[in-house]
């Protein structure tokens, strides 16, 4: 789960790392008063999450209440790639010396965590790691030892990171440090780490992404999950406990497995179709999830077939197949569904299915993931069967 | 010959008690697999279908002997149930459990590394592994997977997508090919083992005689397989890599499949593995097609 930077720089505050003073806004009023609170000058900044909004006039310094009421009119609303700007995030400006940069991720070919520092920041660091690669600092920590103040103002000093600003610059590596371990990030980046004239580091932006799996340790993350913005079949697929992404095909796609599901968008293109989704029901499909995951499928009325394919492991053919004849008993599907069942209890699953007396041109079940591909493809392609 | 369990290998089971250990732990046992015991704390005395329990894995080894542990806790639980498999001399943990958070399962990666060099574990978020006609840990259905002819040309499995492997067990049994092992070793970010430590054993069985790849994007582990191919592999292999139309930046249910900055996609994937002399499949069937004909050629 990507966090919008004020979320980001919230999280941030929570493990004591530097930031500037304040506060997210739905309106231009809420923006007003949050400027007369924390003081001018401020910068008003669109919260979206897409790259490129500077350029695209998402981000404006503001002196006074006019100006605030200027900038936040004009952004909260605005379209950046695609994406509306429903917040904006009102902060004290910050004087800038030097800008720096500084991440921890894991590395997973390493199985370790890997900070990346730099004294080069506020630029891509994609562009600098191209050009220059000597200028970032790379070094792996073991999970099981972790980063002290001495190893973080080790690598502060290899990075080139200017003298005065180093026990800074390690002060925050090491909270960030906690906070990607502890806070259960995927990602915790900072770009740019500011030095300000007066000798005080501080983290000028928020990049935070949460490992979703931890979610049961972080009831706090609720309200994050509360602000994704998803399109309506994603919504629902959540709501559901699906693992949906929806794409622009016509081939509606059910899998257990996000391998198998995967391969099963692989397969349709292969044989001439496009797939309207990615659907993994998981490890453990049952027939209340079947339904969920028919429900959500159907909501797409680009959707001209439903490829369902299930190999059973934990997944028992049988608890599928009563999903789906319940399915069809509940919701009017608007495409026909071809099925291919293998696995765990395949054999009574076909025949809960071939007993359920639905017509052949609502349910076909064919033997193999490369027949029913065919299948739904041609359906979708609107050949006759 | 089979890779890291066999006919021998006494299995307990961490969380017999629960839903999904009983319903996969006794149709492990169903299988052949000698399930000698189960594990769950405050339970111990008690017994599943004859099999006893016991409230700590230092117990059921003692009684037992296990040698191989599979786990089937929830989330919360499985990194404390891994670590105390580790501490009791279990030398291989199965973990199918999906979900676990990747901070841990990078804590208790480097632990292991560092307490107990010489346990292996496969997982978390794997479907386990199964040595057809030996022993079956995890959730593979067992019917799937063509026992190994002895004498004849034997192919070994190795994974990284649960309902993949199965589906290249069941691809090898259509065309009646043997299998010696099958592993699953998971799509999380940091998997117990590799493919490497997959494919160094394969390579060393002398049962195996070519071996089947199944890989997925993100990530970087095919790669590193590439490599360790090129340099240590002699055995014909053929690969399938899936989500090669999934489009980029998308996290694609696994925590491991995600493309993202151009790296871990299903072509640079497949351009590495077929550099190092793999035969490439652009579905399962036909991965399992190749293998048939690698087979053939044997």
């Amino acid at each position: 789960m990507d966090l919008f930077e004020y979320q980001g720089k919230q999280y941030f505050a929570k493990f004591g790392i530097p930031v500037s003073a304040g506060d997210v806004a739905h309106t231009v009023d809420e923006s007003i008063a949050i400027a007369e609170r924390i003081g001018y000058p401020v910068v008003v900044k669109a919260q979206v999450q897409v790259g490129g909004r500077g350029k695209a006039g998402g981000i404006k310094l503001a002196n006074d209440n006019d100006e605030v009421r200027t900038h936040a009119s004009n952004i909260i609303g605005m379209n950046i790639k695609g994406h509306v700007v429903k917040r904006v995030w009102v902060e004290r400006a910050s004087d800038i010396a030097e800008e720096y940069y500084a991440s921890l991720t894991l590395d997973r070919a390493a199985k370790q965590h890997l900070l990346m520092l730099s004294a080069q920041g506020g630029v891509d660091i994609e562009e600098v790691a191209a050009k220059d690669p000597s200028a970032i600092v790379k070094l792996h920590i073991s999970p099981v030892v972790g980063l002290d103040e001495a190893t973080a103002k080790k690598a502060a000093i290899d990075a080139k990171i200017p003298s005065k600003a180093q026990d800074g610059v390690a002060s925050i590596l090491v909270k960030l440090y906690d906070c990607f371990v502890k806070g259960d990030c995927d990602l915790a980046e900072i770009n740019p780490l500011i030095l300000k004239p007066s000798g005080e580091v501080h983290a000028l932006d928020a990049k935070v992404s949460l490992d979703a799996n931890a979610s049961f340790r972080h009831p706090e993350w609720e309200a994050f999950a509360a602000t994704q913005e998803l399109d309506g079949r994603e919504q629902l697929a959540r709501e559901k406990g699906l693992q949906y992404i929806g794409l622009d095909g016509s081939v509606g796609i059910i899998a257990n497995g996000a391998g198998l599901a995967m391969s099963t968008l692989d397969v349709v293109n292969q044989v001439g179709g496009k797939a309207a989704n990615f659907l993994d029901v998981g490890g453990g499909a049952n027939a209340e999830l079947m339904t969920a995951a028919l429900e959500v499928i159907n909501f797409d009325t680009n959707v001209r077939s439903i490829f369902v394919n299930i190999f059973g492991g934990i997944t028992r053919g049988d608890e599928v197949a009563k999903g789906i004849v319940e399915a069809m008993r509940r919701v009017q599907l608007r495409a026909p569904i071809v099925i291919r069942l293998d696995g765990t209890n395949a054999e009574q699953g076909r025949q809960i299915l071939a007993d359920a007396g639905i017509p052949a041109d609502k349910l076909m079940s064919k033997p193999t993931m490369l027949d029913a591909a065919r299948t739904a493809v041609a359906i979708a392609n609107g050949k006759s069967i | 010959m089979a890779i890291f369990v066999d006919a021998n290998t006494k299995v307990i089971v961490q969380g017999l008690t629960g839903g999904q250990g009983k319903f996969h732990g006794l149709r492990n046992r169903a299988y052949g697999t000698k399930v000698v015991g189960g594990v769950t704390p405050g339970k111990g005395g008690q017994d599943v279908e004859g099999i006893p329990v016991f409230d700590s894995v230092a117990d059921a080894v003692k009684a037992t002997g296990a040698d191989a542990s599979f786990v089937a806790v929830p989330p919360k639980a499985a990194p404390a149930a891994i670590l105390e498999a580790a501490a009791a001399g279990v030398r291989f943990i199965v973990c199918i459990t999906e979900g676990v958070p990747a901070q841990d399962e990078a804590r208790v990666y480097a632990t292991l590394k560092r307490d107990f060099p010489a346990t292996r574990l496969l997982g978390p978020n794997c479907p386990g592994i199964i040595s057809p006609g030996k022993c079956n840990i995890g959730i593979t259905a067992g019917e799937i997977a063509q026992p190994p002819t002895t004498g004849g040309k034997n192919v070994g499995i190795v994974s990284r997508s649960g309902t993949l492997t199965y589906q290249a067990l069941f691809e090898l049994k259509q065309r009646g090919i043997g299998v010696t092992t099958c592993v699953g070793i998971g799509g999380d970010p940091v998997p117990g083992t590799s493919f490497v430590d997959c494919l160094a054993e394969f390579q060393k069985d002398p049962e195996t005689s070519a071996i089947l790849m199944i890989g997925e994007i993100g990530g970087s582990a095919e790669e590193e397989a590439a490599e360790f191919i090129k340099a240590n592999v002699t055995k014909p292999m053929s690969a399938y890599i899936a989500g090669v139309t999934a489009p980029a930046g998308k996290k694609m249910g696994h925590a491991g499949a995600i493309v993202s900055g151009g790296k871990g996609t299903a072509q640079g994937k497949m351009d590495s593995l077929r550099a190092a002399g793999v035969k490439i499949g652009a579905n399962p069937t036909e991965a399992g097609e190749l293998m048939a004909q690698i087979i053939a050629s044997l």
